[in-house]
């Protein structure tokens, strides 16, 4: 059984059609990375996985589990969330960002809940922060923040939407070391990204996408070494 | 001199009923208005529709109608279906005062807390419900302290505004600041000493409010700056 299974998912924006159909399974463990153009439906396709943006068809599995509007608060716990553009909550401390949904969503003890934060941010290497507010913060290490964040909840599942394409450049680097911290130790990740490097590097599967299909798949070698279609050609020639 | 010292004594006298009037309708107000910013929110139809009458009907009518119509209008229809009743039964006319001024400034809170909740980041919503919160949840820890900050001003101006307001209540039977200094000024015609110590009586309670409200915003402007 996949972690994630992926089944004719659409979604359209009115009468605009982002994602027309589309079919992806990862495995547990596996990280997953999505390439392309802006506007090719890679940021909607990972949002309909947790329900950000509601399907218009098809449907999504989570550990064999059909994701429905009923049983969505359970799933999203599931699915660790890592925006672009980090989204922590600035009224709490990091500390606080981390302990909200243990403490909330699952009614773990304000003890237990701070302890586990520590162990997090001590793995992102922002313990000394734990008591800091976002907005001192650069944004890699609110970044590693957020990431901690999302994994306070145990998700089976990481889902990144572009997490370092709001970045200053020197940033890139320490978001990503963690990011490649968590694939070796066997995070199941779907990860939306500009960095081809990431991709090649850590990725056990790749896709392009282009005008909301799955243009092309197959392992970092395949897609972004040796691509056999012409618009992926194309798109890596000008990305890479 | 003598005059404008009793006057503005005698206006003082009243302070105690507006102000109260003013703080129990203030937190009513809140309280309804955070429920019908939520209700122009929701996917309901009906719900959002009720919202927007209520304060349409509210905005668009004057406060001392309102509060004709609530102190005089409704005993008088309840009583044309047989049932005896009296606001004075009820806890005097102060009941039907503040019921008018909580409902009165309930409709202009929720298009403040509304703007409020709006000015907050799409992403901070989408954050808290990935990690399994539901809407009420997120609404309550992550959306709510927030707008709070944005529209603390906007509420405490509110406040400033309706202890004004509650100029009119004289005319439903509330003895407060205004009503004090008429019934002062009928009995010794000093008129303008009267009803100058009525506007000082009201500055007393309305500037050290405002002065208070440009402290936070500067407050605030400044936190901006340094982030």
């Amino acid at each position: 059984m996949s972690m994630i299974e992926i089944k004719g998912l659409v979604k359209a924006f009115g009468d605009l059609e982002v994602l027309k159909g589309i079919d992806q399974n990862v495995e547990e463990g596996e990280v997953l990375c999505i390439i392309g153009p802006s506007g090719s439906g890679k940021s909607t396709m990972l949002r309909c996985i947790n329900r950000l943006e509601e399907p218009t068809g098809g449907e999504i599995y989570i550990d064999g589990n059909l994701v429905t509007e009923e049983n969505i608060d359970k799933m999203r716990s599931k699915m660790g969330m890592v925006f672009q553009s980090f989204n922590l909550f600035p009224h709490k401390s990091v500390i606080e960002n981390l302990t909200i949904g243990p403490v909330n969503v699952r009614k773990e003890s304000e003890n237990d809940a701070a302890e586990k934060a520590m162990r997090l941010l001590e793995r992102v290497g922002l313990a000394e922060k734990a008591e800091e507010y976002p907005r001192n913060l650069s944004g890699g290490q609110q970044q590693r923040v957020a990431i901690a964040r999302a994994l306070t909840m145990d998700p089976d599942v990481l889902l990144f939407d572009e997490p370092t394409s709001a970045l200053d450049p020197e940033m890139v680097g320490e978001v990503l070391d963690v990011m490649k911290d968590l694939a070796r130790d066997g995070m199941t990740m779907v990860v939306v990204t500009h960095e081809m490097g990431f991709a090649r590097e850590v990725a056990d599967k790749v896709i392009f996408m282009d005008e909301g299909y799955i243009v092309e798949e197959g392992s970092p070698e395949e897609v972004l070494g040796n691509p056999k279609m012409e618009r992926t050609k194309d798109f890596l020639s000008k990305v890479l | 001199m003598e005059f404008y010292l009793k006057g503005f004594l005698i206006a003082c006298r009243g302070i105690p009923a507006t102000v109260i009037v003013s703080l129990v309708a203030i937190v009513m107000g809140a309280a309804i208005g955070l429920l019908l910013a939520l209700c122009s929110q929701v996917k309901s139809r009906i719900l959002r529709a009720i919202a927007k009458v209520y304060v349409d009907i509210v905005r668009g009518t004057p406060m001392l109608v309102q509060a004709l119509i609530m102190a005089y209008g409704i005993p008088q229809l309840v009583q044309s279906w047989g049932i005896d009743f009296k606001w004075t039964d009820y806890g005097g006319m102060a009941i039907p005062a503040v019921i008018v001024c909580g409902l009165n400034s309930a409709a202009y809170m929720s298009e403040v807390i509304r703007s409020g909740i709006q000015a907050i980041d799409k992403g901070q919503m989408e954050a808290a419900r990935s990690l399994g919160m539901s809407h009420g949840m997120a609404m309550r820890l992550v959306i709510i302290p927030q707008a709070v900050r944005i529209i603390l001003p906007a509420f405490a101006n509110e406040f400033v505004t309706l202890i004004k307001e509650t100029s009119v209540l004289g005319y439903v039977g509330v003895v407060e600041i205004l009503r004090h200094g008429q019934l002062w000024n009928s009995s010794s015609y000093q008129t303008f000493p009267a009803y100058i110590g009525v506007a000082i009586a009201y500055m007393i309670l309305t500037i050290p409010l405002s002065k208070l409200i440009n402290g936070y915003e500067r407050k605030m402007a400044r936190k901006e700056a340094a982030a």
